[in-house]
Formats: C-alpha cells, sequence, structure tokens
C-alpha cells in the first residue's frame, strides 16, 4: 500500500536554514546539511527544499547544499526557489534534486511548467501555490513570496497547473505558515478534490494531529511542516507513530 | 567498472553517490566505448518513452547495448524509464519501439474505479512473485520510493519478480537472465535501496 509522506521543509536563505511567520520574521535555525541528515535518519519520506535567497551572487550556495546532502541522503529531494529557467532546473537536477518546485516564474508564464515536464517528465515538475486572504476576503495567489498579487484563485490555478503538465502541486497557506495552527483545510480539500495529480498541503502544522487533519479532512497525498520539527520535541519518529495509530498507512524505517 | 548511461536529463547524481556509497568505481557516459569496457551498465532514467528511445537511438547505444546486455550477457540494471525501455512497445504519447529485450508493453496506469491519484509517487512495499538474487537480505515489508504514471506489463509472468499494489498491480521489478530493472527508484529509497544495488554488484553471470 502507498504510504502517506511526511515531508519536513528546509527554508534556505544565503547557505543558512531559516524560519519564518507569515512569511516574514526571519530567524537562522541552523545549518541545513546537518538538520537534513537528522531528518533522514529519523526516516523522513521526502525532504523540500526553498531558496529565498534574493541575489545572484548567493545562489550558489543552494547547488553546494543540495550536492552536500544528496551524497548523504538517499530519499527524494524537492528543490525550488527562484528557477526561471530550464537552464536552472538542468542545473539543479544534476545537482542531486529529484524534482523541482516553480511558483512565481510558473505564474508569470505558465507555459514553463510544460516546458519542464516535455524535457524532465511530469514527475519532476511540482508547481508550488502560495495563497493568502486578500483584501475583499477571498483567497487569491500571490508569488514573489507572498508579495505580488496574481488575480488567480488558488483551486482554478492548481487546476491549470494540472492540465499544464504539473505532476504535483504544493500549496502553502501564507496566512497559516508558521502560526502552528494547523492547516487551512476548507482550501486543501477543494484543491485536492479538484486535481487528480498529488497535493502536499503546507504552511500551519503546530500539533502532529495537524498532520493527520490534512491528510484525512484535507485529502492530502502528503504533508509538509517545518516548526513543529525545528522547534518543538515532535520527531519524525513521533509523528509517523501518531499517524499510524490514527490508521494512516505510514513508512517503516528498516 | 559499473558504466551509468547518461542522458544528459534528470537526475543521475544520485545513482552514482549511491553507487560509489557501496563502495563502486563509477563512471557517468554516454559513449559506446564506457559501456564496451565496463563490468555492470545501469541505465536510469526520467522524462518521456519517446525521449529516452530517440536518445539511446540517436547515439546508437541501442545497438551497442543490445550487443553488451543481450548478446554478451552483461549484468544490466534499469531503473524507472530505464526499466520501461525494455519493453517492445511504449504507449506514453503514441506507440513507440523499445529496445524490445523484455516481452511486453508500457501501459498508464489503470486505477479503475478508485479514486487514486497519478502519477503514484511516494514509498510502497513490495510483493515477491519469484525468488530472485535482486532482493536478498531486504526486509520484506521494506518500503521503495516510486515516481510514475506508466508500468510495463510483462507478456511472460515469469519476467517479473515483485509486484507493487496501487489500484491495480503493478510490475515493480523484472529479472530476466542477466537483466534487472526496477520501477522504484533504489537510490532513493534508503538502505533498502543501498543493499539492492549491492545485491545487483554481486550477481555475476
Amino acid at each position: 500500500m502507498l504510504k502517506v509522506r511526511l515531508i519536513p521543509t528546509l527554508l534556505l536563505l544565503d547557505g543558512r536554514m531559516i524560519k519564518t511567520k507569515q512569511f516574514g520574521e526571519y530567524r537562522d535555525v541552523g545549518n541545513p546539511r546537518t538538520v537534513a541528515k537528522v531528518y533522514d535518519a529519523q526516516g523522513v519520506d521526502e525532504l523540500i527544499f526553498l531558496d529565498i535567497t534574493a541575489t545572484d551572487e548567493n545562489r550558489h550556495f543552494i547547488f553546494d547544499i543540495i550536492a552536500a546532502v544528496a551524497e548523504e541522503c538517499f530519499i527524494p529531494l524537492t528543490v525550488g526557489g527562484g528557477i526561471r529557467t530550464l537552464e536552472q532546473a538542468h542545473e539543479i537536477l544534476t545537482h542531486g534534486a529529484d524534482k523541482v518546485a516553480i511558483n512565481t516564474a510558473a505564474s508569470e508564464r505558465p507555459e514553463f511548467i510544460t516546458e519542464i515536464a516535455k524535457k524532465f517528465g511530469n514527475s519532476t515538475v511540482v508547481v508550488s501555490i502560495d495563497y493568502k486572504k486578500n483584501a475583499e476576503g477571498n483567497n487569491e495567489v500571490f508569488t514573489h513570496r507572498g508579495t505580488k498579487p496574481t488575480g488567480r484563485d488558488p483551486v482554478e490555478w492548481a487546476k491549470e497547473a494540472e492540465s499544464l503538465g504539473a505532476g504535483e502541486i504544493l500549496l502553502t497557506c501564507i496566512d497559516q505558515e508558521g502560526m502552528m495552527n494547523g492547516y487551512d483545510l476548507v482550501v486543501l480539500k477543494s484543491v485536492t478534490s479538484a486535481v487528480k495529480i498529488p497535493v502536499t498541503a503546507s504552511g500551519g502544522v503546530g500539533t502532529i494531529q495537524d498532520l493527520v487533519d490534512g491528510i484525512v479532512e484535507g485529502g492530502a497525498s502528503a504533508v509538509s511542516a517545518a516548526s513543529i520539527f525545528h522547534f518543538t520535541d515532535q520527531s519524525i519518529f513521533k509523528a509517523h507513530s501518531h499517524m499510524k495509530e490514527k490508521g494512516l498507512s505510514v513508512r517503516k524505517k528498516m | 567498472m559499473v558504466t551509468v548511461i547518461d542522458y544528459g536529463l534528470g537526475n543521475i547524481f544520485s545513482v552514482v553517490k549511491a553507487f560509489e556509497m557501496i563502495g563502486a568505481d563509477v563512471q557517468v557516459s554516454s559513449d559506446a566505448s564506457d559501456i564496451r569496457s565496463a563490468d555492470h551498465l545501469v541505465l536510469p532514467g526520467v522524462g518521456a518513452f519517446a525521449d529516452g528511445m530517440q536518445f539511446l537511438h540517436d547515439k546508437d547505444l541501442d545497438t551497442v547495448l543490445t550487443e553488451e546486455v543481450v548478446q554478451n550477457k552483461k549484468p544490466f540494471l534499469g531503473i524507472c524509464l530505464g526499466l520501461q525501455l525494455l519493453a517492445e512497445i511504449g504507449q506514453e504519447h503514441g506507440e513507440h519501439k523499445g529496445l524490445g529485450w523484455i516481452p511486453g508493453k508500457v501501459q498508464v496506469l489503470d486505477t479503475g474505479d478508485e479514486p487514486l491519484k497519478i502519477p503514484h509517487v511516494g514509498w510502497n512495499n513490495l510483493e515477491m512473485t519469484q525468488d530472485n538474487p535482486l532482493f536478498t537480505d531486504i526486509h520484506k515489508d521494506s518500503d521503495f520510493y516510486f515516481v510514475h504514471s506508466y508500468q510495463l506489463h510483462c507478456t511472460d509472468p515469469k519476467d517479473c519478480i515483485a509486484t507493487t499494489t496501487y489500484g491495480e498491480t503493478i510490475t515493480a521489478a523484472i529479472w530476466h537472465d542477466n537483466i534487472f530493472a526496477t520501477q522504484f527508484h533504489p537510490e532513493k529509497s534508503q538502505d533498502a535501496g543501498l543493499k539492492l544495488l549491492e545485491n545487483f554488484l554481486s550477481y555475476s553471470h
């Protein structure tokens, strides 16, 4: 039976791992290589790296980090942040990433989804969707780390991304991100019901029960979290065993 | 020497690092001479069936590989698309000829009436359908990482040594003479995957 996936997200800035709240309030939380190795040893099912480095001269850090992690951790790695061209996607894949997550570039030029899918296969393309409530109180997709409104509805955008060749969706509710109040289950459910491709829920996990809710109530195929693993004693092991107790099928590290 | 065949696409880095981790000498190449001089051949792969075949054909590697693997019986491991390309026919975006070493067809996953997501992405356990050397000393409940939307239906059930279940029964591993292949990614399946690669290296025809 296919197992539900538990995926820590590692946010990177200039080669360091950081933590944010609602996409702001940056805090340094450590060396991403060390953290990745610990998660790997604890039996995570995959790792997501999102690089928010703004300057070109510091972009090389992400390649160094991914190559170093891929040398030691034999699990799937998804990498996103600033990927705008096929060459950049190719470069990150040759450094050990299995999937590329694209966000702003996909929104600005949706055919980019199809281009990556055609060249590297649909399952290599993860379309990352960040959304929050806009001034009118409607859910709207934002790009550029949550600063630029797109006029898109998250459910409609997920459907379009699927039709353009995305293999997976990474869905992040900006309002919930780092708040540890649980996922936005309403929009999560709408998106997972609307598309046939797997959806990873992201943003807001505060308890290990939130992970279960993301799968059972939200319909996610995979659940991602950051704060809960970085700042609490809720280890991957505890999360996996709680999910199992609640009847979910989880991987047992042999 | 293990030669990992380079398509110029996707994540070959992890395949190389996984073989290095278990102490193998590895080279990445798409040159016929490196395929001829190798002790073990690995065909990884991501992307579409037709592109994969086109690449092998353009570099004339289909001929060299068939000589070395089918005629000279060199141990061979196909991974993911590298398994599917062994089929006679691939039905991804039209009908295309494969290497034809394993009788069968590659078809899109059929999840029937079940509301299952496609691609089949994630960790899944296997059922062994034949005794084989590839899974020696690997715990029977081990999960392996899959990511695919198509599968190879073997004409001869004896070619399929392990299956997994996702709506339907899926060919997870193949063994035919000196030819091995996995639909899952051993290089992304932690300890069980590394053990499988070790078993492949220990195999001598």
